[in-house]
């Protein structure tokens, strides 16, 4: 069965220099299994193709149930150079929760 | 248990959060945080301009509206409201005093700004180098603007340990303006790793204002209560370092694990050594609870020892850019966005302008998602009924970035119909600044506390 990560997380996303930083939070302990099985930093990588210009890299937090991810060069040169309409990447949270993954019925 | 509250997450929040925290129940403490990377450019021009400037204006006007509760509550301010110029900052939050007619102690910590000693600094082998890339200072040397060291909060102890009532701190970072009076209350020792750690986490769950307490928050946010009245977040803190999150009764907004959770994860790289210049706090080490209506209680924060460095950011001129936009309605709102965009594309290369960047975006289909939205499916992309095409450039000649501001206006008469230019006439030229992250070993400068 196909699901969207909005269905089981949730996200907050923030800016240093270049590097955006994604909080994605599991909304129940099963969830976050799922979330470390299957939103690896390849996945990750492959769904912001084209924005995300450098490596990611992905470290968990299992007391918060959540995954941090740190997608380096993706903010355009960083906030006060970008010309993007969301230059510090603010909106980045809610793309990751667009991503869609197979799990058992 | 003392309480500690913030009332500002970012310079250009609401000016009466810090009001509603005086006065809407009960606090010890009052930190606003004004700077971040783009707030230190700005000021920076500000003080180029007036050197009795550079410092974050507005909280002058704060102060005048909460020094009455600040005196008759006992409540202690500490703002980094002093930005490049903390003693003109100071000056005139002193002048409001007087005109209230009280005599506090303010206290100022600076020391922060070495943007005159990067010379001599790199003459005793402070290299500079760029911490994402590597790369040496000297690329970027004669373009730099201002460079300022990020202290911690054992400055900020120290002006309360000497009566402080208002602390004024130039650069430091965000959350030692909470752990700061944690360390005066309780008494934590340099080396108490753990507290100091639970004050990082504390201050990291408030500095950013409503943010902590229900605002920008995913998880099921509209059913989140009254966010036109939103509490902005307070914690409790206890002397072993636990503490609670929560905010004033009667206020809208939410405090629950998972707003809090979000607010821990924002702007962390790796959690298992979240670095300050105090120590290093360990975010995967600690527990949060619910314990009872809009209060989050965090427990069992390790800490690590701090690093022999203080990190430093140096802004450095980077250019010019301008972006101007305008809207396309349907039938076709879709097409006619990416048809304008080309043709502004195409006029501009005939012009043979040179430009570092130019970056067009098609808002209201995928600007904000990108790639991760994809585009839309032709039908959806027929049934859009408007987009806006949004276009920007950036360039080290102010020249080329001025000519381009005169082409946006003309694309409403000669592109493609039904068009606006959004009532905004040309888009302006601003100057940009980068940021250059480095460190600076601890023993190159020391805070200045001035009572």
């Amino acid at each position: 069965m196909k699901i969207r990560l909005v269905d089981i997380a949730h996200s907050r996303s923030g800016d240093k220099g270049n590097t955006s930083n994604i909080g994605l939070i599991a909304r129940s302990p099963e969830h976050y299994k799922t979330l470390v099985e299957h939103v690896t930093s390849d996945r990750v990588k492959q769904h912001f193709a084209g924005i995300c210009k450098g490596r990611v890299e992905r470290f968990e937090l299992p007391n918060l149930h959540a995954l941090n991810f740190l997608l380096h060069e993706a903010l355009d040169g960083g906030g006060t150079l970008s010309l993007r309409a969301d230059p510090q990447g603010k909106t980045l949270g809610t793309a990751l929760l667009r991503m869609e993954i197979e799990v058992p019925e | 248990m003392i309480r500690i509250a913030n009332g500002q997450g970012f310079w250009g929040d609401s000016p009466d959060a810090p009001v509603s925290q005086v006065r809407r129940g009960p606090i010890d403490y009052l930190t606003l945080d004004y700077l971040a990377e783009v707030t230190m450019s700005i000021l920076q021009k500000q003080r180029a301009r007036d050197p009795e400037l550079g410092y974050a204006r507005d909280f002058v006007e704060v102060v005048d509206r909460i020094l009455p509760d600040l005196v008759s509550k006992k409540i202690r301010l500490v703002a980094n409201a002093g930005g490049l110029n903390p003693e003109a900052c100071r000056r005139a939050v002193r002048a409001v005093a007087q005109k209230h007619g009280f005599d506090l102690p303010i206290a100022t910590v600076s020391g922060d700004d070495i943007t005159n000693r990067i010379d001599e600094l790199l003459d005793r082998g402070v290299e500079f180098r760029n911490m994402d890339t590597g790369e040496p200072l000297a690329t970027i040397r004669d373009r730099v603007r201002s460079a300022s060291v990020y202290f911690g909060a054992f400055p900020i102890a120290q002006a309360l340990d000497g009566g402080a009532r208002i602390v004024i701190t130039g650069r430091c970072a965000d959350a030692a303006l909470v752990l700061g009076p944690m360390i005066h209350e309780f008494g934590w020792k340099p080396d108490e790793w753990d507290r100091l750690a639970a004050g990082i986490v504390a201050g990291h769950a408030i500095e950013c204002g409503a943010q902590g307490s229900g605002g920008n928050c995913q998880d099921d946010w509209a059913t989140i209560p009254d966010l036109a009245d939103i509490g902005y977040p307070i914690v409790e803190a206890n002397a072993d370092g636990s503490f609670v999150v929560t905010k004033h009764a009667g206020t809208g907004g939410r405090v629950t694990v998972a707003s809090v959770t979000e607010q821990l994860v924002y702007e962390i790289g790796d959690p298992r050594a979240y670095l300050t210049p105090d120590c290093g706090a360990d975010f995967t080490s600690f527990h949060l609870a619910r314990e009872g209506a809009n209060r989050v209680r965090c427990t069992g924060v390790k800490g690590l020892p701090a690093t022999p460095s203080y990190k430093v950011s140096i802004s450095f001129a980077a250019g010019f850019r301008a972006i101007g936009s305008v809207a396309y309605a349907w039938p076709d709102a879709y097409e006619k966005a990416k048809a304008g965009a080309r043709i502004l594309r195409e006029r501009l290369d005939r012009m043979g302008l040179e430009f570092d960047a130019v970056h067009s975006e098609l808002l209201g289909a995928n600007a904000c998602h990108g790639i991760a939205a994809a585009e839309p499916s032709p039908e959806l992309a027929a049934q859009l009924p408007e987009v806006v095409m949004r276009f920007g450039v950036r360039s080290k000649n102010r020249a080329a970035v001025d000519r381009f501001t005169k082409e946006i206006a003309p694309l409403v008469l000669s592109g493609p119909p039904s068009v606006t230019g959004l009532g905004a006439g040309r888009p302006k030229v601003e100057e940009v600044m980068a940021y250059w992250p480095a460190l600076i070993p601890k023993s190159e400068v020391s805070p200045v506390v001035s009572q």
